[in-house]
Order: structure tokens, then C-alpha cells, then sequence
């Protein structure tokens, strides 16, 4: 059986596989068996059953997220699907991967989504740099026009998809769903306020799912090989497979398909081939810009929403972030905070106002002129920045890397303010 | 019912190309709302024309018929379009947390060094602006650029020199 | 209701609503930015944050936006909780980290909200000591300006602006901590309700530019509760003065009338009390000179007046106890409207109407209410602007109807708006030219004026094929048909037409509210009839049906009368010149009172200054009969007096008020608007001054070092000094609005029963007009017969909020905003008559020059006339006209100050 559903026709060092090599290889499987009688009722709960979750960020239960759009007689007549392929979170390249690499994969997936919530229209929300992507995909949504997997009447089921191509022109903020919603109608993203939830009143005010690429991505093989199947792929609580990506200091950076549930070590160590010579691992973000620092004593946890949890941090997108101890680690949040603050759209207070203070402290401790005072002024902010506090989530996000960067890293923070200056620049 | 999109205005719009037109005319069967085609058009004419001008925007407005404050509200929202005239070649620098752990601010050096410009900057010669791009999104192969619409993977000043002798070659 | 507790207090609270609205409506005390009570919350600013409590066993709480949050019944919530309140501390600390600080300098300082929340959310040591952000301001017209260092990023003002206002020039810009509030370059702001910003603005962004000029502290200015006098609406206002010159007005709260905002017009348009050509003392013209009349001699000319063989002339503009004293001074009979034959015409109409139980002039809060809306030829943003304003919410009811059936709170701003999308009430605009409002119409038709009425006829027949129809069948049958339909199918239809070209309109408005009437089981129809001047329905009950000016005019031409005495009015306004030249040269003798000069009072032989409306006591009624009792703020300069005082012996506003009531048929409830039996608390009067009120000694001590006595308003429960019981909820009378802790407008939910609600002190008025029986019969359809030759075009007069009302046209703010007298013609009627853009021509059969504004959107055939401030006369012309091409010169402003929608320019190449 299958072990690596999302990557297995993924070579990069050759085109995507063209509709017909994909269709060779098990694709689009999951059309005939809509055409032969799979009901949107039927996908609905094989998704719930296969227990797959938002590969975005915040891990959300995918088939319970589509329960909740309106069905039957009474509701909107027009429903939308969004792929989120915003990928914009520092240290993230996973989606680029699958949608340079196998891009019927995604589209297949997408059919199977919109079906199951019965949208007619759908938008690929990508961000503008992935000019690669752009054309992959656009190529791939050609040929499933052709082939009749798009368009009017699917293989004769009576139902119409049409998939259209948007490309962001760059804002960290779109990422998030209710922003990205904002920006595909042409407006400043701001994130909207939930409720109302998208699902119910979303794109134009018709109920909407947004899902990630790589959520989307694990649709197709969940309907070729069924439930059982991809509850196999795992090592640990979460089902099917996922993206892990390291960057930083280690020998081979990359990004690989990996059971969930496996030990970060083995991540580190096996695939991402340990620490550059001569460097020591200090610390990582396990899941992107927006996590919690980890130290190396969590190395034997598992790959895993809840494991990961545990200890303070998010699985998230499941990109590493790895810090070795010739970098400086109040460098590398103050880099973060650099982003936040530049991405923050710019509705909420906190988040508006808070960040850049953040930011300009940063470059003060940079420049040899941190205080104490500007040390409490950090803490503060965690607490002010943090959920709930602010209108999404993105200062939530930053407090991740600042909170925790705050509690690990507190010698070098008060050493640049004893040395003033950055005792890891020659 | 026509909206009523008057704002006076010192500057007059420029007519879009036809060129310019038939893309805008696309999107709008794509979305249902004119609005949304509004991001889409500063897309298309910038595309087009390098850079969103006052005369452009004030001229996808009239064609749409949208409020051309809404548009510039849009505009100045989003990273990737230019209100300022561009080089010919804009550098997306990356700059984000895996570039930078990867010494993404040597490379920038070096660029500055060469070309003479800061981010924001274009070169005299109109060939090169440089502007930091957050995270692009291939961290693994840290540190990367973009240059136009083509992306530059684990970047060393020797790479910065070959790729900015292609680029003033083309 | 619902219980919920706040800080271990129960209250009872309405479950509709969000927590911060009701922590405000029980008088609490709790922080807030971007909310703003009339255009429900966003969550933006993140001040309004409150503990939430699971149950009584949570004791950790969770932090939520009040204003995001709704009521829900048995739930438990902290302001006090020390985590709130520092987080509400800390979000304050943010928005003051880029402010520059310069209260000092603000005009908003003393009634600033971001002080006041500042303040309040405990925040007073700055940490910040990094370097400012700044922005760059723009150039926003002559009313707002703007100071962007100021900005807290509330997104108020854009939300107010294009949200609820439908501006499109103003919007927010770039993004995290740079986002900037602004045009897209700099210019005149276009929205007719621009000057709102000033208020709802809660720090220094946007500020009074006028005001600005001549700057005074809200604590320093004397103020009282005012009427505005701009138009028929009687929006209340609180206009402020110092040193003797008006300053400002803002807005006073009105719940049933103009709630929180108003028109330009009514905010700028104030300035001609300070007018240095304003009429101070009485005069007599002798020779061509004239000489002041001491005492006896204005006994004497009064006496002189008195006699028989004296009509007099009442204004539309004047209060009822001045056109009630004239009334009296020279007999009901010989008491003549003030308006021109036109308006006094179709007023009767609109009274008949008035008196009649099917129908029911709505305010402007119930105009906010409407679910479907037909305006009938009237431009009614530039007629009765504050009700554009509010047609504006009208079409809003669909998607709060929507958003009802998404269980989405109303007061989910943006989620309302998303779910709706373009989805609006119907309103439908049957005009001979483009509006304002079209932006928001479901329906628009340009047709000729005649075909408008007989398309309001033809839907009428449609409702109930008792109304008899007009005219044939048209191209216009299908809106015609969806029109009708829409009405028909409304909870609450509304029918709005007005007298600025004629009452035909008006009939056949009230035809569509009968036949609705009469189809839908309705017990009243609402039906709105605009009217343009803040008396003009007032002067119309005084005056006798038969007595119209063209009559007056022709008894004085013909020598049966030989005195008149004309009160506030140009009638050069109202009738053709020669007609009034006609009149006034016969007369014997001409007495005119008024505020400033006018064509009129250079033809009179008395003159006496009259106090402009802030200088009196005095009620007025406005379109829907209601009545309003406005009170002085300042004293009067040198000799002007209200004009009652000048010609009856009344002591008292009230005294008139009283007679009034008992002699002026129809005017019988007028003493309701009067403050009740016992207006003083503690036996005090209500002070104009704050007690703030800085050098009340000292402020003429450059004049004299003796403290003059402070005057004595023996006339009303206010009082022209600090002394009294300042505007508590206690106080019968609330002008400047302040509450402990609160010292910026926002205070005002201190003094409603509930936010939005009424104010404590209850005064919204009193509808004067009792709807007795219902006459069952319908208008019948008059033919307009006439019809234009091929040169000739049909007259529409075009009223235009700056320049249109004489008064107002005489402050300079507007006058900036003003243009010429132009003739509006459609591109094809121009290019017959070869012209364009900018020329000028005259208008036969009388040679008026004027300017040419070509526009799209006006109906061909239709020529559409802005008379300018009084240079032509509107009476000098009548129905068909001819236009051609002038050699004369442009005038002083052109046309460039015009905002519409569909003025033709010149197309530029790329
Ligand atoms: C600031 C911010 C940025 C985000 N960026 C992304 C993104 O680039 N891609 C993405 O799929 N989800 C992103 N998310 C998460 C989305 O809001 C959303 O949860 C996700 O697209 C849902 O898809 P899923 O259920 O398939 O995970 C972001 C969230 C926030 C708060
Ligand atoms: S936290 Fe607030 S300002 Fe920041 S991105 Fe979200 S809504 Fe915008
Ligand atoms: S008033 Fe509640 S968030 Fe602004």
C-alpha cells in the first residue's frame, strides 16, 4: 500500500506528472466513485472518520469544519471552496512542494471538497511570489478542463466546479482565512470577526470552507484507499501523514512526508542529517514563525498536535525552524518580531501599536542599547499580545517565539544589555 | 445603478490600453463583484506598465467604476503593488528567519555594495529595485531572492554577481 | 430582557444588544473607541475589554471585547477585574505611543474622548521613548481639518463616512502602523455630511476648520439648546459663542429628529450672525441717507403701522411668535404668506394632507425605519439633507432582515455588511435629474417632471384601481408595476415627495399613500412632505389660505393697501421683480425687518434690525408639524431684537406662545414645547456657561476694569451666566453635553433613558397638526397640457445645499462650497443651443446670465436652474424657458465648486 500519499508522484527534479501519467497512478480515482454514486454524504463522513486535521496552522478537525455549511432547500444557493495557498509564515515550504509537484493532487482534492459542501466555484488563494505554482497549476486546471473533471456536469454527476486561479499580491495577513476572504473580494484584508464563521456567511456572504493546500491534498488517497488505510500511516494519535521541513544550520534542510507521530529527533536527525559540523542545536520552532521555542531536551517527542502541545508549543505547519549556538537568539525572535510588526494589518490596537514597540526594542538590544526596562516592556507584551486579546491571531502568533524566547533565551537578552551590544557579531 | 464615484481630482485618469481592458474585462467574469476586480486590475496594469501611477489608478477606477479611494486603500494594503516607479528588475530580497539564520543579511550587503542601493532604492540606471519580501517560502534552500518573476535559491555573493550581470544583459 | 451581572450588581438588559451598549445604557462607566452607538461595533480598537465569567465558580475569567460580545441571560462579567483593567490600560498606552501629544494646541482638547478614555483606563506613565511615527496631513476643504499625528486608528471615520454616510472620497490607507485616513489626494471633501467627522472623530484628526479659526475651549463657549434654521428638518443643535460672535455649532441629540448628526449646511452654515453687514439698528431712510430712530420715533412708526390700511408679510424663515406678532399687529386678514404663489399653492396641499388621519409624517428616526422607499421629483439630499442621510439606514433594514435570519446581531457591523452585500431595501427615485441618493436606489427613472407625475399617478392606479391613472402606458410600465409591487409588499412603505417644483408631485404622492392606505389595511401611511424652510410649515398655518403674496403685492400696486410690513424676507426671493418693484414703489411706506440687507430693505423706508436665531427665544416648526422650542445663546448685538419685540408689547416669548395657541387656529398645542410647570431644580435656572467659564471678570476689562453686571434673562429657565443647575440629567433643558469623567460628546449616553434612546429631559417636540378624519377621495390626475416648442425647455428649479437658503449663503464657510446661478442642460440640449462646459447664457424671456453646466444625467428637454444666492429670482421664471449663448462674462465663483455625479468633462486622452 501506499505509504506517502501526498509525495508519491512528487519528483522535482522532473516536470509534475501531466493528467494522464496522474490518472495512471491511481489518480482521480475518487471521481469515478463519486460518479458511481458517492454522495456528498458519504465523502462528508469518510473525512470525518479518517480524523484529518487543518494542515494551516490551527489543526481543526476538516470534516467537522464542513459540517457546519448550510445544506438542503433553504440555504444559499451559491457555496464557495478556498484553498488557502497563502504560504507566507516565516520558515513554511510545504505547500510549494505539493503544488509545484503534483498539482492534480490538489486539484482532485479540491473536487472532492467542493462536492462534499457543493460549491460550484472555487478559488485558489496563491500567494503572488510562487510564480512556479502559478503556471503548474494553471497548466493542470487546463487539462482537467479538458478532460471533463471541471467544468459543467462532472463525469455526469450533475455537478459543476469551476476552479479559478487568484494570486495574492503579498500580505502575510491573507493567510488567514477571514482576511483572505477580505482580499479575494478586493478589499483591505483585514480579518473579519467570527462568528459569524465563514462556513456560514464567508466569500460574498455565501457560506465558504477554507482549507489548506496540504489539507486538501490528503482528500484524494483518504477516497482511493479508504479509512483504514490512512488510519495506518500513523505512528502516533493523529491520522495520515504529513510535511516536515527543517531549515537553518543542519547538513540537508528539506521537506519529506513523515507518519505523524514520529520523534523530532528522528526528523532531525534522519532526514534533516543533524546539526552543520561544529554547531550545537540551541533551540527550534517546531511549526513555523508562529510556535513556541523547543529546546533540545524535547527532541524524543512525538511529531504530534497533542505531544507537541504538551510542552507549550504547536505542531503547526510542521516546519522547523532551527537555531544553532552561533546564532543569536534574540536575533532571530527580533527577526520575527521584524515580520510581525511589518504584516500586521493594521485593525486591531495591540497588534497595530504593540508590535512595532516590539520591533523597535529588538533593534535597541541590537544596537547594544536594551534596557531593563525595555526587558519588562517584551514581557508585557506577551501578555498584551496574547489570544484573546487581539482580533486574530497574529499577534497571538508572535507572542509564541517572543514568550518563549523570553523564558530560554533570558542570559542572551540580559547579556546584550550587560555587554551592550551582540556578543554572537564578530 | 451607477455608483456615484466622483472624487474631484487635480490629476486626470489615464485611459487603460486595450491590452489592459481585455485582461480586466477576463477577471470580471471571474468574480461578482467589480470590486474584487479592482485588486485584479492594479495587478494587470502594473503588470503592464511596471508600477501603479496616480493616472493609473485613477484611470482602473473610472474603467470600473469603483471609488478611487477604496482603490487606493487597496493598493497601499498589499506588499506587491507598486505606487512608486520600479526598476526594470525588482528584487523581492528575502529576509525572513531562515534566510537570516542562513547570513541573508551578508548577501544584502553585498548587493548594496554592488548595485548601490538600499531597500526601497532603484539603481541609476533604472535596472534594479531592491525591496525585502517576507519569508518566500523556500526555506530549505535558504538564502533566496526573487528577481521579476524568477527565484534565486542558496545565494552567495558570487551568485549575486553572475545573476545581476544576466539581468542587466537581457 | 435578560439578567446579567456586572462586578456582583444585577441588571436587567435588553438580549439584544452587545455588553459594552448595555454597561453604558445602566450608566456605566467603561471605555471605548471604534464602537460608536449609531454604527454598532467593529472590534478594532480593543478598549471596551471586560472579564466574562463561565459561572459562579469560574474565577478566572476570560477577557472579551464588551462591544463584540452579545448579552446573554445569567451572564457574568467584571469591569473591575484587575486583569481588565490593566489590559485596558496597556491598549491605551499603544494608541498614545505615535500621538503627538499636543492637547494644548488640539482643538478637540477639553472634549476630547481619547483624553477622557485615557484617563479612565488609568494609563499615566508614558514608557514609549522611541521616535514617533508621523504622517503627513492633508488639504480636506474649507470645513474639516485634518491632523493625522492625532489618529488612533479607530476606523471611526471611514466607517461613518462611506458606511453610513455613502461618502466614496475618504478611506483608509496602507496598513500595520502606518494605516492613514485620508483622501486619495488632497481636496475638498465631498459628502454633504462631512462635518460629522468633527464629532465622531474621538480624538483631534478632524477638526472644525471654521472653528479652528476662531478658536475657543468647549468650556468657554456659552451655549444653549438651539434649532437649527438651514431647512425644514430642525435638526437640534448646540451652537456656541464667545465674545460676542458665534463660534460653532455642533450636535445637540435629538432622538426622534436628527439623533447624532447633521448636514453641513447646518454645521457651517451659521456664520452670517457674525456677518459684518448684519442690520444693528433702526433706520430711517430720509432722502437717500439714512438716520437712526431714536426710541419714540420707532413708537411713532410703529403706531403708524398699526392703522388700518397695513398688510403685513410673514417668513418662512421667521419663528412663529414674530409671523404670530405681525399676525396680530395687522389683523389676520391683512397678514400675507411669505412665500412665493407656487409654494403657497402647494402648501395648501401639503396642510390639507397634514390634517388627514391616513397618513403620517414620519420623523427622521422613522424614516430610518422604512422598508421601501418612493421618492417622488424631489432631490431631497439638497432639500432636506439630514433626511438623505437617514434613507441612507432605510435601505440598511434588508440586511439587518437578512442578517436576522443568520442569527448575525444587528450591531455586527461588518458581518451585516458582508452577509448583505448589495442587497438594500427597495428605494426607488423618480426625478427629471440624477441625486445623491442614487448610489443606494433600486429603481432609478429620469423623466421629464410632468411624466414623474404621472408615472406616481400611474402606480397609485397599480396599488388600488381606485386611484385614477394619468397619461398612457409607457416604456415605464414594468417599474411602474415592480414599484407598486415593492410598496405594496413593505411592513413600512414610505412616499416622499416635496414642494420644490409645484404640488402636482405632491398629489400624486398622496395618491400612492392612499391607495396603500386602502389596500393594505394600514392605519396610517407614511407619508413625507418636504417643505424648504425652517418655518415654512409654521407660517403656513398663520397665514389664510387666501392670502397669498402675489395678492398682497397687487393690493399695494394698486394703491388698496398702503403700508407693509415685511418680516425676515427678501421678496425679490419670492416673486417676480417687477411685481415686488411694482408693490413696494406704490407704497406709502415699507417696513421691513430683518438681519441683513437685501434687495428688500434697500426698498424699505424702516428699517429694524431683527435678531438672527441664536439671539432669541423662539419656536419653529418643521416639516412634520412638529414643533420646537429653540432657546438664546447670546445676547443680541447693539439694538437687533427678536422682531416680535419690535411690533407687539408681549414681554415674553411665552405670552406670545400662549395667544398664539388660543388665536392661531391649528396652533392649540404649541405651549407643550414650553419647559413643563416647574422647569428649576432647586429653584435655579440651567446656566448657558460651564462652570469652567474662564474670565468671566476680566473679558471686557480692556474696555472697562468695572466687572459688568451679568445680563439678566428675566424670559427663560436659562440663565446668561455660570450660575444655576448646569445640564445634569436633572436639568429640564441639555445643551453642551457633560457628565463626570466624560467631557467630550460621547457623554451624552449619560443623559438617555438608554443609548439611543430618549434623553432623560424628554424634549423632542410636539406634533402640532391633529389628524382628524380621513377624506376617502382621491387627486385627479391634472394634464399638463403645455407643450414645449423645439427651442423651449421645461423649467426645474435645482436647490443646492450651499447657496440655495439665504442665510446660510451668507457664512463664509459655505460660501466657499457655493457656486454661480447655472442652467443645468443634458449634452444634447447643449449642443443645439451650441454650448459648453462653462458658458455663459441667458435665459429668456427675462436675459438672466448664467452659467452653463452640462450634465449627463438630466433629462433632455429639462433645463435644470440654480438660482445662485439670490442674483435671479426663481419667480421670475415660470415654465417653459429659452436659453442662448451669452457674450457676457463669467461671474465670481463658476461651477467649479459643484459636486454631482454626472458633470460632463472633458475627455482626456491616455
Ligand atoms: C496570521 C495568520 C496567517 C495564516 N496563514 C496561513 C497560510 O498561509 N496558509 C494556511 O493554510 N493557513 C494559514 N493560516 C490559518 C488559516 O487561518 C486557516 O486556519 C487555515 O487556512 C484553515 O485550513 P485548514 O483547516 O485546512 O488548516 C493563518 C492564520 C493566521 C492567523
Ligand atoms: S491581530 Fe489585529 S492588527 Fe494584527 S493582524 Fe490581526 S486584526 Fe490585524
Ligand atoms: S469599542 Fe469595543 S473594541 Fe473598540
Amino acid at each position: 500500500m501506499v505509504a506517502n500519499p501526498l509525495t508519491k508522484n512528487i519528483d522535482m527534479s522532473r516536470p509534475p506528472l501531466d493528467i494522464a501519467a496522474y490518472e495512471a497512478n491511481d489518480g482521480y480515482q475518487s471521481l469515478h466513485a463519486i460518479a458511481k454514486g458517492l454522495s456528498p454524504d458519504d465523502v462528508l463522513e469518510l473525512v470525518k472518520g479518517s480524523g484529518l486535521k487543518g494542515r494551516g496552522g490551527a489543526g481543526f478537525p476538516t470534516g467537522l469544519k464542513w459540517s457546519f455549511v448550510p445544506k438542503g432547500e433553504n440555504s444559499p444557493a451559491q457555496k464557495y471552496l478556498v484553498v488557502n495557498a497563502d504560504e507566507m509564515e516565516p520558515g513554511t515550504f510545504k505547500d510549494r512542494l505539493l503544488m509545484e509537484g503534483d498539482p492534480h493532487l490538489l486539484l482532485e482534492g479540491m473536487i472532492i471538497a467542493a462536492y462534499t459542501i457543493q460549491a460550484s466555484k472555487s478559488y485558489i488563494f496563491l500567494r503572488g511570489e510562487y510564480t512556479v505554482s502559478e503556471k503548474v497549476l494553471r497548466n493542470a486546471i487546463k487539462e482537467a478542463y479538458e478532460k471533463g473533471y471541471l467544468g459543467k456536469n462532472i463525469l455526469g454527476t450533475g455537478f459543476d466546479l469551476d476552479i479559478i486561479m487568484h494570486t495574492s499580491a503579498g500580505r502575510y495577513i491573507c493567510g488567514e482565512e477571514t482576511a483572505l476572504l477580505n482580499a479575494l473580494e478586493g478589499k483591505r484584508a483585514n480579518p473579519r470577526a467570527k462568528p459569524p464563521f465563514p462556513q456560514v456567511s464567508g466569500l460574498w456572504g455565501k457560506p465558504t470552507i477554507v482549507n489548506n493546500v496540504e489539507t486538501i491534498c490528503n482528500l484524494p488517497g483518504i477516497l482511493t484507499y479508504g479509512v483504514d488505510w490512512y488510519h495506518g500511516l500513523t505512528k502516533g494519535n493523529d491520522h495520515g501523514t504529513k510535511l516536515f521541513g527543517v531549515s537553518g544550520k543542519v547538513k540537508t534542510p528539506g521537506c519529506w512526508e513523515l507518519p505523524l507521530g514520529l520523534p523530532i529527533r528522528e526528523l532531525l536527525e534522519n532526514y534533516a542529517g543533524g546539526m552543520q559540523d561544529g554547531l550545537e542545536l540551541k533551540g527550534f520552532l517546531p511549526g513555523g514563525g508562529s510556535t513556541d521555542f523547543m529546546l533540545p531536551e524535547h527532541l524524543d517527542i512525538a511529531l504530534d498536535y497533542d505531544e507537541i502541545a504538551k510542552v507549550g508549543s504547536r505542531l503547526a505547519t510542521g516546519t522547523m525552524i532551527v537555531l544553532d549556538d552561533r546564532t543569536c537568539p534574540v536575533g532571530m525572535v527580533g527577526n520575527l518580531m521584524k515580520f510581525f510588526a511589518h504584516e500586521s494589518c493594521g485593525f486591531c490596537t495591540p497588534c497595530r501599536d504593540g508590535l512595532p514597540w516590539v520591533d523597535q526594542i529588538f533593534r535597541d538590544f541590537e544596537n547594544g542599547q536594551g534596557s531593563e526596562k525595555d526587558l519588562q516592556i517584551l514581557h508585557d507584551h506577551v501578555t498584551y499580545l496574547g489570544p484573546g486579546r487581539t482580533f486574530c491571531a497574529l499577534a497571538p502568533g508572535a507572542t509564541a517565539p517572543l514568550g518563549s524566547g523570553l523564558k530560554y533565551f533570558k542570559e542572551d537578552f540580559e547579556k546584550h544589555i550587560t555587554e551592550k551590544r551582540c556578543s554572537y557579531k564578530h | 445603478m451607477s455608483q456615484q464615484v466622483i472624487a474631484s481630482t487635480a490629476k486626470k485618469a489615464r485611459k487603460l490600453s486595450a491590452p489592459e481592458i481585455a485582461e480586466i474585462e477576463h477577471e470580471m467574469t471571474l468574480y461578482p463583484d467589480k470590486k474584487a476586480v479592482g485588486l485584479e486590475a492594479l495587478k494587470i496594469v502594473q503588470k503592464h506598465q511596471g508600477w501603479v501611477s496616480d493616472e493609473s489608478l485613477l484611470g482602473i477606477a473610472k474603467y470600473l467604476d469603483i471609488p478611487v479611494a477604496d482603490l487606493e486603500g487597496v493598493a497601499t494594503f498589499f506588499n506587491l503593488v507598486y505606487r512608486q516607479q520600479v526598476g526594470k528588475n525588482v528584487i523581492l530580497f528575502c529576509d525572513s528567519v531562515s534566510c537570516w539564520i542562513m547570513g541573508c543579511e551578508g548577501i544584502k550587503g553585498h548587493i548594496k555594495e554592488q548595485l548601490a542601493i538600499d531597500y526601497g532604492e532603484t539603481t541609476e540606471d533604472g535596472d534594479f529595485t531592491l525591496i525585502p519580501v517576507p519569508c518566500l517560502g523556500d526555506c530549505d534552500r535558504a538564502p533566496v531572492m526573487m528577481v521579476g518573476p524568477d527565484l534565486h535559491r542558496n545565494l552567495t555573493p558570487e551568485k549575486i554577481d553572475s545573476i545581476i550581470a544576466d539581468y542587466k544583459n537581457k | 430582557m435578560a439578567k446579567i451581572v456586572i462586578d456582583g450588581v444585577e441588571y436587567e438588559v435588553n438580549p439584544d444588544n452587545n455588553l459594552l451598549q448595555e454597561c453604558l445604557s445602566q450608566g456605566l462607566d467603561l471605555p471605548y473607541f471604534c464602537w460608536h452607538p449609531s454604527m454598532g461595533s467593529v472590534g478594532a480598537c480593543r478598549q471596551c475589554a471586560v472579564k466574562q465569567y463561565r459561572d459562579a465558580d469560574d474565577k478566572e475569567g476570560m477577557l472579551v471585547m464588551a462591544c463584540m460580545t452579545p448579552v446573554t441571560d445569567g451572564a457574568i462579567i467584571s469591569i473591575e477585574d484587575e486583569g481588565a483593567k490593566s489590559f485596558r490600560s496597556d491598549v491605551v498606552e499603544s494608541l498614545m505611543i505615535s500621538h503627538p501629544h499636543d492637547c494644548p494646541v488640539c482643538e478637540e482638547g477639553g472634549e476630547c474622548h481619547l483624553q477622557d478614555m485615557t484617563l479612565m483606563s488609568g494609563h499615566n506613565y508614558r514608557r514609549y521613548d522611541k521616535k514617533k511615527r508621523t504622517h503627513r496631513n492633508q488639504y480636506l476643504g474649507p470645513f474639516i481639518n485634518h491632523e493625522m499625528n492625532r489618529c488612533i486608528t479607530c476606523y471611526r471615520c471611514v466607517r461613518y463616512y462611506g458606511d453610513y454616510a455613502g461618502g466614496t472620497d475618504l478611506s483608509a490607507q496602507a496598513s500595520h502602523h502606518h494605516v492613514y485616513f485620508g483622501r486619495h489626494e488632497e481636496g475638498v471633501l465631498e459628502s454633504e455630511f462631512s462635518g460629522n467627522l468633527v464629532e465622531v472623530c474621538p480624538t483631534g484628526v478632524f477638526t472644525d476648520k471654521a472653528f479652528s479659526e476662531n478658536y475657543s475651549r468647549k468650556w468657554d463657549l456659552q451655549t444653549a439648546p438651539s434649532v437649527c434654521v438651514g431647512c425644514s428638518v430642525g435638526c437640534n443643535t448646540a451652537p456656541g459663542e464667545r465674545y460676542g460672535s458665534l463660534r460653532r455649532i455642533v450636535n445637540r441629540y435629538n432622538s426622534e429628529v436628527n439623533g447624532y448628526f447633521l448636514c453641513d449646511r447646518g454645521r457651517f452654515g451659521f456664520d452670517f450672525v457674525n456677518n459684518r453687514d448684519r442690520l444693528l439698528e433702526p433706520v430711517q431712510r430720509v432722502d437717500n441717507t439714512g438716520e437712526l430712530l431714536a426710541d419714540d420715533q420707532v413708537k411713532a412708526v410703529i403706531k403708524e403701522f398699526a392703522a388700518s390700511g397695513t398688510i403685513g408679510i410673514g417668513s418662512p424663515r421667521a419663528s412663529n411668535e414674530s409671523n404670530f406678532a405681525l399676525r396680530a399687529m395687522v389683523g389676520e386678514e391683512n397678514y400675507y404668506a411669505g412665500y412665493s404663489d407656487a409654494e403657497h399653492e402647494s402648501m395648501q396641499v401639503i396642510l390639507g394632507l397634514a390634517s388627514d388621519a391616513s397618513f403620517h409624517s414620519p420623523s427622521v428616526r422613522e424614516i430610518e425605519s422604512a422598508d421601501a422607499v418612493l421618492i417622488l421629483g424631489e432631490d431631497v439630499t439638497n432639500v432636506a439633507p439630514r433626511i438623505a442621510l437617514a434613507l441612507r439606514q432605510s435601505v440598511r433594514n434588508k440586511a439587518k432582515e437578512l442578517a436576522d435570519e443568520s442569527r448575525i446581531p444587528q450591531w455586527q457591523d461588518a458581518a451585516v455588511r458582508e452577509l448583505a452585500q448589495h442587497e438594500r431595501s427597495p428605494l426607488s427615485i423618480l426625478s427629471p435629474a440624477v441625486s445623491r441618493l442614487d448610489d443606494v436606489a433600486s429603481d432609478r427613472v429620469i423623466e421629464s417632471l410632468p411624466n414623474v407625475v404621472a408615472m406616481g399617478y400611474q402606480i397609485a392606479n397599480k396599488i388600488s384601481s381606485s386611484a385614477p391613472s394619468a397619461g398612457a402606458s409607457s416604456e415605464n410600465d414594468e417599474v411602474i408595476e415592480k414599484i407598486a409591487a415593492q410598496l405594496k409588499a413593505a411592513k413600512r412603505p414610505l412616499i416622499i415627495a416635496g414642494n420644490s417644483n409645484g404640488g402636482d408631485v405632491i398629489k400624486a404622492a398622496a395618491n400612492i399613500a392612499r391607495a396603500l392606505h386602502d389596500e393594505s389595511g394600514k392605519s396610517v401611511i407614511d407619508l413625507c412632505l418636504l417643505v424648504p424652510e425652517v418655518n415654512s410649515v409654521g407660517m403656513g398655518l398663520m397665514a389664510n389660505s387666501a392670502n397669498s403674496l402675489g395678492i398682497a403685492l397687487e393690493k399695494l400696486a394698486s394703491g388698496e393697501a398702503k403700508r407693509v410690513v415685511v418680516l425676515e424676507n427678501d421678496l425679490y426671493r419670492r416673486a417676480a421683480k417687477g411685481q415686488v418693484d411694482a408693490a413696494l414703489s406704490k407704497a406709502e411706506k415699507v417696513l421691513v425687518l430683518d438681519q441683513l440687507p437685501s434687495a428688500t430693505t434697500a426698498n424699505a423706508d424702516v428699517i429694524l434690525p431683527a435678531t438672527a436665531f441664536s439671539e432669541h427665544e423662539a419656536t419653529y416648526i418643521n416639516y412634520e408639524g412638529r414643533a420646537q422650542l429653540s432657546f438664546q445663546v447670546h445676547q443680541c448685538q447693539k439694538q437687533a431684537q427678536p422682531s416680535w419685540r419690535w411690533i407687539c408689547d408681549a414681554k415674553h416669548v411665552d405670552d406670545l406662545v400662549e395667544r398664539c395657541c388660543s388665536e392661531a387656529p391649528g396652533f392649540s398645542r404649541l405651549r407643550e414645547v414650553l419647559p413643563g410647570e416647574n422647569p428649576f431644580v432647586a429653584g435655579m435656572k440651567v446656566p448657558r456657561q460651564s462652570h469652567r467659564y474662564s474670565g468671566r471678570t476680566a473679558m471686557t476689562a480692556n474696555v472697562s476694569v468695572h466687572e459688568p453686571k451679568q445680563m439678566e434673562d428675566e424670559e427663560s429657565i436659562m440663565s446668561f451666566s455660570m450660575e444655576g443647575m448646569p445640564a445634569q440629567k436633572d436639568a429640564s433643558v441639555h445643551a453642551s453635553s457633560w457628565a463626570p469623567k466624560w467631557n467630550s460628546n460621547q457623554s451624552i449616553s449619560k443623559f438617555q433613558d438608554e443609548v439611543n434612546g430618549e434623553l432623560k429631559q424628554g424634549h423632542v417636540g410636539c406634533l402640532l397638526i391633529e389628524r382628524e378624519d380621513s377624506s376617502d377621495s382621491y387627486f385627479e390626475p391634472a394634464v399638463d397640457s403645455i407643450e414645449p416648442s423645439a427651442k423651449q425647455l421645461r423649467l426645474v428649479y435645482s436647490y443646492q445645499i450651499f447657496g440655495s437658503d439665504e442665510l446660510s449663503a451668507r457664512s463664509k464657510p459655505i460660501q466657499a462650497r457655493m457656486t454661480d446661478a447655472y442652467i443645468g442642460l443634458s449634452p444634447e440640449d447643449a449642443e443645439d443651443r451650441g454650448l459648453r462646459q462653462g458658458d455663459v447664457a441667458t435665459i429668456n424671456p427675462l436675459g438672466a446670465p448664467v452659467v452653463v453646466c452640462i450634465r449627463t444625467g438630466i433629462k433632455a428637454g429639462t433645463a435644470l436652474l440654480h438660482c445662485g444666492d439670490g442674483k435671479i429670482s426663481p419667480a421670475d421664471f415660470s415654465g417653459l424657458i429659452e436659453v442662448e449663448k451669452s457674450a457676457a462674462q463669467s461671474t465670481i465663483r463658476g461651477i467649479g465648486n459643484l459636486i454631482v455625479s454626472d458633470f460632463q468633462e472633458e475627455e482626456i486622452s491616455s
